[in-house]
């Protein structure tokens, strides 16, 4: 049975934290259609509550705690991200954003991502088009058509909610299980890069 | 091994009086600093080289030229010469100058530079960093090595008939080191050559200086100028002491916290833990300092900064005094213990001019491995 590595990026506050609840449906949801294709998950969640501080340090000091590093090398490697912010005024959280400005710029080229977000209400349904997809196309990240957006009244009850979270999951696992096995890049390893400099190309 | 200072030459207010000294101060400040290094016994000072205030290097070779007249052992070194936005051409010209008046004792720190502005103030682009540290280097090397230069590339106006004056000091060109803190290319370089390669590790993880001396050291080997132990590495280093620790960290800490460069992110602890910092007794950075050569293997040159962050002259000369009294000598011999005897000293002009050096009397691009090494010297434009 292949394995693919999904790597849940999360930025909810509370806990527990609406965000990390619709992070954990979509995970279960992709684990669950890459099982139907007899391929299995290797799931890591990141919670940026939790590296909070060294993201700030990060940003002072040009370099990472032993933590923050296994979370962007996992990021990284990972063969398909699920990324959630909740909306703070009228965007991704700063936490959030923070994450990606420290994360190497190549880190997610060709990736699949599926991008969430949760809020108080719909009215900002449109920050994973105008804030949250635009960031990822600049990373050059492969950013799934289905959006998932929560907002309070959908936790009410079935509805809208569970399709778009299976259908978002659908659409990411089709990209994911498309593509080889991600290995992380070894920036150290490529022992002719001085020499293809000096060569001018 | 060699034990020396580099210096960033930063204005900085003292946190803990508010006072700002002038430049003409510092500029005197670091005067004073580098004749000290030199009473209490160190080998090396290297000056930072930087275009924008809060720093007042901007000048190296001049500072370094006045040095030279008021030292006798002294080595006159830069951390870093902008290999990226200075002329290749004038390096070659201010430094084989410097070299005659200070008698053989001065070698070069290459860097790229990371203010962002200097490049556009020099007629450079920043995205052409490293491409451009790979063509003046290229380039430098032959102005010191070849009496009549014709050259073409993609970054300076070409050059027909060209001959750098003065020629180096006893046709020997100054040594040089690489520094990279990030980028693997500029370590290969380094290897690439048979120069030296410096990781100013001051405010990296020890894991990442290890990788990128070990990138320098398969590259060193891999061109022909010996085994990958035999290459030529320097480390940085950051310290403050006080005969009891705690007194250490009491002192520093006004100045950690508010240091231009780490300031009011990380604790004091946390980053002394994560970085090769080191605040406390002479004993603990005696300690720390030998386990750097755990990580990287026998190395050959170890700069600490030492005035930086607003601390007083009067503080940094006590600090040296510390330095070359209690922990250098310490140093020195258990490093010179532990080093096998096929592993070199850093090059000096005399070595260099007896030939013993063993790494820069190898040819460059002389591949071991066999591989389709490419000429080293030739002009990077003209393939």
């Amino acid at each position: 049975m292949s394995r693919r590595r999904v790597v849940v990026v999360s930025a909810g506050l509370s806990s527990p934290s609406s965000t990390r609840l619709l992070a954990d449906r979509l995970a279960a949801a992709t684990a669950q259609a890459l099982a139907g294709r007899g391929v299995e998950t290797e799931l890591e969640v990141v919670e940026l509550r939790d590296v909070a501080h060294e993201l700030t340090d990060h940003l002072l000091t040009g370099f990472p705690s032993a933590r923050l590093r296994a979370a962007l090398d996992a990021v990284a490697a990972a063969d398909g991200v699920i990324a959630v912010s909740p909306v703070f005024s009228a965007s991704y959280s700063g936490l959030f954003k923070t994450f990606f400005d420290v994360l190497d710029r190549d880190a997610l080229d060709g990736t699949p991502v599926l991008v969430a977000a949760t809020a108080g209400s719909a009215r900002h349904s449109l920050v994973l088009e105008h804030a949250l997809r635009p960031l990822f196309t600049y990373l050059r990240a492969v950013v799934v058509p289905t959006a998932v957006f929560a907002a309070s009244e959908d936790w009410a009850g079935p509805g809208a909610l569970v399709d778009r979270v299976e259908r978002a999951a659908r659409e990411l696992v089709a990209l994911v299980a498309a593509r080889e096995p991600q290995a992380a890049a070894d920036p150290y390893e490529d022992a002719s890069a001085f020499e293809r400099l000096l060569a001018g190309s | 091994m060699q034990f020396g200072i580099f210096s960033v030459g930063d204005v900085t207010p003292d946190p803990t009086t508010g006072r700002t000294p002038t430049e003409a101060e510092r500029i005197q400040a670091m005067v004073a600093i580098a004749l000290k290094a030199e009473e209490v016994g160190l080998d090396v000072f290297a000056t930072g080289e930087h275009h924008n205030p809060p720093f007042v290097p901007s000048s190296p070779t001049t500072m370094l030229g006045y040095l030279a007249a008021r030292t006798e052992r002294l080595v006159l070194s830069t951390a870093t010469t902008l290999i990226t936005t200075n002329d290749p051409v004038k390096i070659a010209e201010d430094y084989a100058m410097l070299q005659h008046l200070a008698g053989g004792r001065v070698d070069l720190m290459m860097g790229r530079g990371n203010t962002g502005p200097v490049y556009p103030w020099f007629g450079k682009d920043i995205r052409d960093g490293i491409a451009l540290a790979v063509e003046n280097y290229a380039l430098l090397r032959r102005l010191w090595r070849e009496d009549v230069v014709d050259w073409q590339g993609r970054y300076r106006t070409p050059l027909q008939g060209f001959t750098s004056t003065p020629r180096p000091l006893d046709g020997v060109p100054p040594f040089v080191w690489h520094g990279s803190i990030r980028s693997p290319e500029i370590a290969q370089q380094a290897g690439y050559y048979g120069d030296g390669f410096f990781h100013n590790n001051i405010f990296w993880p020890m894991e990442h200086t290890r990788r990128m001396v070990e990138v320098y050291r398969r590259s060193f080997e891999r061109y022909g100028h010996g085994s990958a132990d035999q290459a030529v590495v320097g480390l940085g280093g950051q310290v403050f002491m006080r005969k009891n620790s705690q007194d250490a960290v009491r002192e520093f800490r006004p100045y950690f916290d508010n240091a231009p460069v780490y300031g009011h992110g990380p604790s004091l602890e946390d980053f002394t833990e994560q970085t090769p910092l080191t605040v406390g007794s002479p004993q603990q950075v005696i300690d720390r300092t030998l386990g750097f050569r755990e990580q990287v293997g026998d190395y050959q040159r170890q700069l600490f900064l030492m005035d930086h962050a607003g601390l007083p002259l009067k503080t940094v000369l006590e600090q040296l005094d510390l330095l070359g009294e209690q922990v250098v000598p310490v140093l020195r011999r258990e490093f010179d213990a532990l080093r096998p005897a096929h592993v070199p000293d850093a090059p000096t002009h005399a070595s260099l001019k007896a030939g013993l050096a063993l790494p820069a009397a190898v040819a460059p691009g002389a591949d071991s491995s066999g591989a389709g090494a490419p000429v080293a010297g030739q002009p990077v434009g003209a393939r």
